[in-house]
């Protein structure tokens, strides 16, 4: 498993909870999982870039 | 009359089953993830909080993260012990099995580390959102 998979697999069991458990209604837990999601993903995103420009 | 008093009968068994399910549904959900969910006809959420604990679990055991045991020692593993702690049942089997014994070779190892411990955390969250449920709090 590459560092990327690992995030992704952490992204996606991370907000899986964070939607069920935020929100109250199923629509909103759905769309506040897929925000969760997104964010992980970004932040995974930018961090490795950054990482990559200190490392220049 | 009559059943003026069958409504207040069967309204005080319900507010005593609300009342100890406030109890039983989080330590349920701490002890297997899921439970408390499941237990209150929750069932679809239920089953994903129980996937997406034990995927966790499981993929920091197999990438050979460690689990803590208990210890007075560094703050950090202090903290990597209680966040063990709350995947209940599924650490107490690692710990008899010896599982997660670790790895300090592999990178990867380091992030199975934290998986196993990210997956109690979120039981934990998971647990109190059970009670949310039973005490009627949330739907």
């Amino acid at each position: 498993m590459t560092h990327f998979n690992a995030a992704l697999v952490f992204a996606l069991c991370a907000s899986t909870v964070f939607g069920i458990t935020q929100r109250n209604t199923p629509r909103e837990m759905v769309r506040y999982g897929a925000y969760c999601f997104s964010l992980f993903v970004a932040g995974v995103i930018v961090a490795s870039w950054a990482m990559w420009l200190i490392k220049r | 009359m009559a059943n003026a008093q069958n409504t207040t009968a069967m309204q005080a068994k319900t507010a005593a089953q609300a009342g100890s399910m406030a109890y039983i549904a989080p330590l349920a959900g701490w002890l297997l993830p899921g439970l408390g969910h499941l237990i209150q006809r929750r069932y679809v959420r239920g089953v994903l909080i129980m996937l997406s604990v034990f995927v966790m679990f499981f993929a920091g055991l197999a990438m050979q993260g460690k689990v803590y045991s208990f210890n007075v020692g560094d703050l950090l593993d202090i903290l990597g012990f209680i966040g063990d702690l709350g995947s209940g049942a599924l650490y107490f089997i690692a710990r008899n099995m010896d599982w997660g014994i670790g790895n300090i070779h592999r990178a990867i190892a380091d992030y199975g580390t934290k998986y196993i411990v990210v997956a109690g955390l979120l039981n934990v969250i998971s647990a109190v959102d059970a009670y949310h449920i039973a005490i009627g709090k949330k739907q």
